[in-house]
């Protein structure tokens, strides 16, 4: 690997962390069955909202059905930051200290895994959400952009997740964080749109909270038309997301590995 | 205290007293190592910010989500609650509190059992049953103390409650109902189990029983198979009760309070179950 590209190096534990990832279904299942019960709740549970004036779409499960991709990516977010924490406990970074490969490469690849599973979710949200009749509003032609949205959230809180295992570099801290992440979502637009929000404050933290824009970009898929708006504000934020912490997850990482 | 060290876990024989062993009766025996169990799991619980925090934090974060978010949901047509969304969601949040007390106790006795803790009660204590009732107490303690902070929060920010000092006892009495068969429950797994490892099997199951009652609008307003779970879920009655007490209305309390008492019955011989199990085991 010593005249390995960055490329090759990110490839190489890229693949460590998506067979790592598959072999794991105690931590692949849960992250697939629960956003998809609570949805499945929620749109039995809130039907009635949709009565409300100004909801819309008539039907409660296209609304609900962006909130299982967060809920995966918070999923992604802790077992991204798990694995690399548990790199961290077992000393697989310390050998990798010892390898020119770089700080760079070593995280990306990290973060492969993510990616693969929030394509691979996204995909089966699609498809099981149609089944069980969504609409998708935004048409067939949009299901790439969905696709590649899926992935691009599950990259940003993946690096959210590996920011905060750089850091505290134990596995059971980063468990331990479930709650906070969870936290975010339930503080955003994901059970009524954001101008139908009736407390003010409630209002303006899922205003500045940024997984409601996460959200309504998805979902402004599922009701439709194509809302390039949305959706640019979506990907914003995931890039946003993704290189702050990202580098940060890099800078932390080279602080503890001493490089 | 007597009997236990809370540094160690060491146990001493619970039988001792000042005057010897063999001096204490039988019943007494057993409420003294119940008390001692009850004693060292709340002593636990307040100085350990680990578990305190999370048991206090969780259901003010599902109340004020809920109640903040979705408080729009009040003005859907056929939304009949009197006493505004904060309050009608109040009523599953001090439910939803009561049962995570019970399953957290779950995670003490799972705990003791890795620890090596349990295995020496079990020796020590001549009536082993003993050790449900000092879970149990405990668990009703900390829930009396999330569901008093709950009360304080909810009505620091406006929560509307109509009901009379004998509807807030039967309030609190349905809570502690509540909090007790989640302890029943969540013993039976990890009397079984006997590792914290068994955690998502005593949170899961109650989290979904939990959501799927009524939790977001009344009964009457739900579809689909969620209304037809509700229809039969028995936790249904003890969060349309809890909501009609703060009302002031006392419909649906007794049926609430008949359903636990069955329920808890078979709860009960589930976890005695899992004790022997343990008991079979070795602890």
């Amino acid at each position: 690997m010593a005249h390995a590209s960055a490329f090759d190096q990110a490839r190489e534990i890229a693949r460590r962390s998506v067979v790592s990832t598959m072999r794991r279904p105690a931590q692949i299942v849960p992250a697939l069955i629960f956003p998809m019960f609570l949805v499945a709740i929620n749109a039995s549970g809130l039907d009635a909202a949709t009565k409300l004036p100004g909801f819309p779409t008539d039907s409660y499960l296209t609304f609900a059905l962006a909130v299982p991709f967060i809920q995966s990516g918070i999923f992604s977010l802790l077992n991204a930051g798990t694995d690399l924490a548990r790199d961290i406990e077992t000393g697989f970074m310390d050998r990798m200290a010892l390898t020119p490969i770089s700080r760079a490469a070593l995280i990306a690849g990290e973060l492969g895994g993510v990616i693969v599973q929030g394509v691979l979710f996204g995909t089966i949200y699609l498809v099981v959400g149609v089944a069980a009749g969504s609409g998708f509003g935004a048409g067939a032609a949009a299901v790439p952009l969905l696709i590649l949205l899926a992935g691009s959230i599950a990259l940003a809180l993946g690096c959210v997740g590996m920011f905060v295992a750089a850091r505290v570099g134990d596995s059971e801290v980063m468990q331990s964080t479930f709650p906070l992440f969870f936290m975010f979502m339930f503080f955003s637009s994901m059970a009524i749109p954001r101008p139908m929000i009736e407390k003010d404050w409630f209002r303006t933290i899922a205003t500045i909270n940024p997984v409601s824009y996460l959200i309504e970009g998805i979902r402004g898929l599922f009701i439709g038309p194509l809302d390039w708006g949305s959706l640019a504000i979506a990907f914003g934020v995931c890039a946003a997301l993704t290189a702050i912490f990202l580098t940060g997850a890099a800078r932390a990482l080279g602080a503890r590995l001493g490089r | 205290m007597n009997g236990v060290d809370d540094r160690t876990g060491q146990v001493r024989p619970v039988g001792r007293t000042s005057a010897g062993i063999g001096r204490v009766s039988g019943p007494a025996r057993f409420l003294q190592s119940a008390r001692i169990l009850a004693w060292r799991n709340v002593h636990n619980f307040f100085t350990n910010p680990a578990l305190l925090l999370p048991a206090i934090l969780f259901p003010l974060f599902f109340f004020t989500a809920f109640a903040g978010g979705l408080s729009r949901v009040q003005h859907v047509p056929g939304f009949n609650y009197p006493n505004g969304y904060t309050t009608f969601q109040f009523g599953f949040v001090l439910v939803q509190a009561a049962a995570f007390g019970g399953v957290f106790a779950g995670f003490s006795i799972a705990r003791d059992f890795e620890s090596g803790f349990s295995r020496r009660v079990m020796l020590a204590t001549p009536h082993r049953s003993s050790m449900i009732l000092g879970y149990s107490v405990a668990a009703m303690v900390r829930a009396v103390v999330v569901v008093t902070l709950l009360f304080v929060v909810g009505l620091a920010s406006g929560m509307n409650v109509s009901s009379g000092p004998a509807d807030l006892v039967l309030i609190v009495l349905l809570a502690m109902a509540m909090n007790m068969l989640a302890v029943l429950f969540a013993s039976g797994i990890a009397f079984r189990f006997r590792t914290i490892q068994a955690g998502p099997l005593m949170q899961t199951p109650m989290f979904m029983a939990l959501f799927l009652t009524p939790v977001y609008v009344p009964y009457e307003l739900l579809s689909g198979w969620v209304k037809t779970v509700a229809g039969v879920n028995p936790l249904t009655k003890v969060v349309e009760a809890s909501r009609y007490l703060l009302a002031g209305m006392t419909d649906e309390v007794a049926i609430a309070f008949g359903l636990c008492l069955v329920v808890g019955l078979v709860l009960f011989g589930w976890s005695l179950s899992g004790l022997r199990n343990a008991e079979r085991s070795g602890g």
